[in-house]
């Protein structure tokens, strides 16, 4: 029991290489952790199924283990139940939203297939305004949307519903 | 079971979503604006994250039973060797893909590009919606994956299909140039291949009977919003088969080179 909690609160330092500010744990994406013979066993599952971090992911979680002296690490994936953004921690949203990136927000509304939806009520980051507007529903990767505020007229991320 | 129609059901639903996913990246840098090239590459993205589960199984599948499992393919490297994603992916020729000639189809204008992705998602939706339930777990989990992504996908290609159609006088008559040059490809999405007969009474594969239906009225929804006709056509065949339309062994050129000028090689 001890060494997995060693192993978790290492897996608290690898980052998600594209949203720097957020853990992989707070991400939601690990899983499990187990220890067979003093090696450890890692279960991540995915975002979005082409989502390029993952690679990175991976190498950085066997860096961090080799570093603290750990071997034959097992790194598996599984699919099943899908990652939603309800697996993001609570800090994770209050991280992401320090950071600039406007979190997810609790009740999905969009994830569905209405056509020409109005945007769901996003607030701007950085001041706070619910007067925004989604210039693209698809950001800098997949997992974000670009919204820009009307009132303080900066461009933003949203980490959408998913 | 025969353990054949399992490789060639996955390798098929593989190519389907590699194909599309390399037609969609040849968009990348070249889009009309760069929030909808950034929006082509996202779905690129996804269509080829999701190849690559399917031809890690198809690869494992493989592994597991005797080889040369698949018909065309010495896709191993040397004898003895583990098959690879990669080598499915990247060594086998064009006889040898199992993808709808739907998804192979060429760009064209940014009017083709997306009524192709609207048609494909339209069928991969509800395709998923109903893999989900198969009774293969690993084929169920991908699915329930890929349903989260091509959702979106669906979404995004019908509003474009329909600001399109029922947009300009010019708009309009480039979507139904389109809807003519790729309505003649659906017809197979519904035809299922010995593989698909095989595998869908034990309820592994997707009937592809309760999906006709639910692609049909969804179709017909969006292309009447785009004021946009349905042509009659003769259905094309034989994708599922190998029997490609010229355009793939271009788009193989392109994307293969690489793999077979240096073999093996990684950056």
């Amino acid at each position: 029991m001890e060494s997995t909690k060693t192993i978790w609160s290492l897996l608290e330092t690898v980052h998600d290489p594209e949203v720097p500010v957020l853990s992989i744990v707070d991400l939601g994406i690990v899983r499990d952790v187990r220890m067979a013979d003093g090696h450890p066993e890692i279960v991540i599952t995915p975002t979005y199924s082409g989502c390029p971090a993952m690679d990175v992911i991976r190498m950085n979680i066997r860096m961090v283990l080799l570093e603290h002296g750990y071997t034959d690490i097992q790194l598996s994936t599984v699919l099943s139940p899908a990652w939603t953004t309800d697996w993001m921690s609570e800090k994770g949203k209050q991280q992401l939203k320090a950071y600039g990136i406007a979190p997810p927000t609790p009740v999905p509304i969009v994830c569905d297939l209405g056509l020409f939806q109005p945007n769901e009520a996003i607030a701007c980051p950085h001041c706070g305004s619910y007067h925004t507007a989604m210039i693209s529903e698809f950001g800098s990767t997949a997992c974000k949307a670009l919204y820009r505020c009307e009132d303080c007229r900066e461009p933003f991320d949203y980490f959408k519903c998913h | 079971m025969n353990a054949r129609h399992l490789i060639n059901y996955s390798l098929h639903l593989a190519d389907n979503a590699l194909v599309l996913g390399h037609r969609n990246s040849e968009w990348t840098g070249h889009g009309p604006i760069l929030e909808q090239d950034i929006a082509l590459s996202n779905i690129a993205l996804d269509l080829i994250g999701q190849a690559r589960y399917l031809y890690q199984y198809a690869a494992r599948l493989m592994n597991a039973g005797e080889r040369p499992a698949v018909p065309g393919g010495p896709v191993a490297g040397a004898a003895g060797s583990p098959v690879t994603e990669d080598q499915l992916a990247y060594l086998r020729d064009s006889w040898d893909f199992r993808n709808c000639l739907l998804v192979e189809q060429a760009n064209g204008d940014w009017g083709t590009t997306v009524l192709r992705q609207f048609l494909f998602s339209a069928y991969q939706y509800y395709f998923y919606r109903e893999l989900r339930e198969s009774r293969d777990g690993e084929l169920s989990a991908i699915a329930e994956k890929s349903l989260k992504e091509v959702t979106y996908h669906l979404r995004w290609s019908s509003e474009w299909v329909i600001r399109l159609g029922d947009g300009t006088e010019e708009s309009h008559a480039r979507m139904e140039k389109a809807v003519d040059q790729l309505w003649m490809y659906t017809g197979e999405l519904f035809l299922p291949a010995d593989y698909e007969q095989s595998l869908a009474p034990l309820g592994i594969a997707v009937d592809l009977a309760q999906v006709q239906p639910l692609w049909t009225t969804r179709v017909q929804e969006v292309l009447k919003e785009a004021t946009l006709t349905v042509p009659n056509a003769v259905a094309q065949k034989g994708g599922k088969q190998g029997r490609h339309t010229e355009q793939l062994g271009y788009l193989l050129a392109e994307m293969q080179f690489l793999q077979r000028a240096y073999p093996g090689c990684e950056w």
